[in-house]
């Protein structure tokens, strides 16, 4: 059986090369000295590394990440907030900028209430926790938020930004993407609706080429 | 299984079933992918006359919490039988049956889902019998194993299932005459037939993930019944990949 040519979507199971001569990368695994896909996702070979981009699933939190989270549960001095990971993840009060006293934690953040955050620790057990210390981390007020499938966040941002910045200038919204697939945005109602249009059209086309050429035309098109 | 066999002719001179198949050919399967939007993945599944509609919701931490496994994910079917699915009203709710075969599909879903990457979650599966026509365990293990794929969950195989069986047989002076093993047994052979043998397996190593037998085989039969059902299985399985590559690539036919 052949490894898959590029850019090809493979299903659990499916034979991806040997591993004599290729490197086991994300989304695979290894048996008897042959690799496998381990997830629905596309095939990707970049030099000798074989890997699988999921195409569908839940968030899988890496330390440093960017993420946008919803209080789920205020507890005297910490939170549960989810971020679309397998798991709800803790935020302290000692991880926030604000000086806050034992119980007083609901009164800063209320149960529904948006964060901007960063993953600060996973631990073997996987559990997680979140920190509100950082720059350009704070409590959201105002805007939308919006979920996608947090494999196609890459996609949405593009090499090195070019989807994102093109989705900025055309429709001239403020937009953060999480890199747990929510994405923040705020703008006028008009440009919203086209915003919403475009994102819908990454998410769906995303396994296709020349996308940001594609998405740029139809955004002229609508002004 | 002790049926009067005298009353149907199971299988004809020529080798037909009572609903026309040859002895080793499938009822016609239709899987569709992705059905329901709320659920993280899902299936629909039409096998004969059973319709199935599997979801999968997870992995997300386990609740209650004493039911968490502290190194990997716990995987949870549920296999239900809508009220409407059977002649005569099914009474709803859980029983000896439906918790049986519940087991039965976690455990063999259990063996190929990578649950270690996910210590502390669970993985729900849904299996809701909207119609049913004999070998609903098997429709319902092959609509959880797309919409487990169709969730991105991640998974050594696809696992698939199905069933052979042993009909036609007759009792002479106590001794067991005739017979003939056959394949995917419809509501008719699995009332008045002899014997009933779902299996599970991943096809792509052939291991057995579930194996369960419901009336009388000899030894040369059971080998022939089984060699029979994991044929049936790769049938299947071709299937399940197809509905998948349908919904997530449209150019099938390069890829298979």
């Amino acid at each position: 059986m052949p490894p898959p040519p590029m850019r090809k979507v493979v299903l659990p199971g499916q034979y991806l090369g040997d591993s004599r001569y290729l490197k086991p990368g994300r989304g695979t695994f290894i048996e008897k000295g042959k690799i496998y896909a381990m997830v629905l996702g596309v095939f990707e070979r970049k030099g000798n590394i074989v890997q699988v981009i999921p195409l569908k699933g839940r968030y899988n939190p890496v330390i440093g990440d960017f993420v946008i989270g919803i209080i789920e549960e205020a507890m005297p001095s910490s939170w549960l907030v989810d971020i679309n990971a397998p798991y709800p993840a803790l935020l302290h009060v000692s991880e926030t900028p604000w000086e806050i006293e034992y119980g007083d934690a609901e009164k800063y953040l209320k149960t529904g209430d948006s964060i901007m955050a960063k993953v600060l620790l996973i631990d073997a057990e996987r559990k997680l926790q979140l920190t509100l210390n950082d720059r350009n981390l704070y409590k959201i007020r105002g805007g939308h938020i919006i979920d996608v499938e947090p494999s196609k966040v890459p996609r949405i941002i593009g090499k090195r930004g070019s989807m994102i910045n093109l989705l900025k200038r055309l429709t001239r919204c403020r937009i953060i993407v999480g890199q747990n697939g929510r994405i923040w945005i705020d703008g006028d109602d008009e440009n919203i609706a086209k915003l919403l249009l475009a994102i819908r059209i990454i998410e769906e086309e995303s396994v296709s080429y020349g996308l940001t050429d594609k998405i740029e035309r139809l955004l002229k098109m609508m002004t | 299984m002790a049926g009067n066999a005298e009353e149907i002719k199971l299988i004809d001179e020529n080798g037909r079933r009572v609903d026309g198949r040859k002895p080793d050919e499938l009822r016609k399967i239709k899987i569709e992918a992705g059905v329901l939007h709320r659920a993280e993945g899902s299936c629909y599944l039409e096998w004969g006359g059973n319709k199935v509609v599997a979801a999968v919701y997870g992995p997300r931490e386990a609740i209650p919490k004493h039911i968490q496994d502290p190194v990997k994910a716990i995987v949870n079917a549920r296999y239900n039988m809508a009220a409407f699915s059977v002649e005569d009203r099914k009474k709803p709710g859980p029983d000896r049956r439906s918790r049986e075969i519940s087991k039965v599909t976690s455990e063999a879903l259990e063996r190929v889902i990578i649950t270690d990457l996910f210590p502390r979650a669970s993985i729900d599966v849904n299996i809701e019998i909207l119609d049913a026509e004999a070998g609903t365990r098997c429709a319902g293990l092959t609509a959880a194993a797309v919409a487990l794929a169709d969730a991105g969950i991640p998974m050594r195989d696809i696992p698939v299932a199905c069933a052979a069986g042993k009909i036609g047989a007759e009792v002479v002076d106590g001794k067991v005459k005739g017979g003939c093993i056959v394949l995917d047994l419809c509501k008719e052979e699995d009332n008045y037939g002899n014997a009933d043998l779902p299996v599970a397996i991943a096809p792509r190593t052939d291991e057995i993930l579930l194996l369960q037998m419901d009336g009388h085989l000899t030894y040369e039969e059971f080998e022939e019944a089984l060699e029979l059902a994991i044929k049936g299985c790769h049938i299947v399985s071709k299937l399940q990949r197809e509905a998948l590559l349908r919904k997530y690539q449209p150019d099938v036919e390069e890829n298979l």
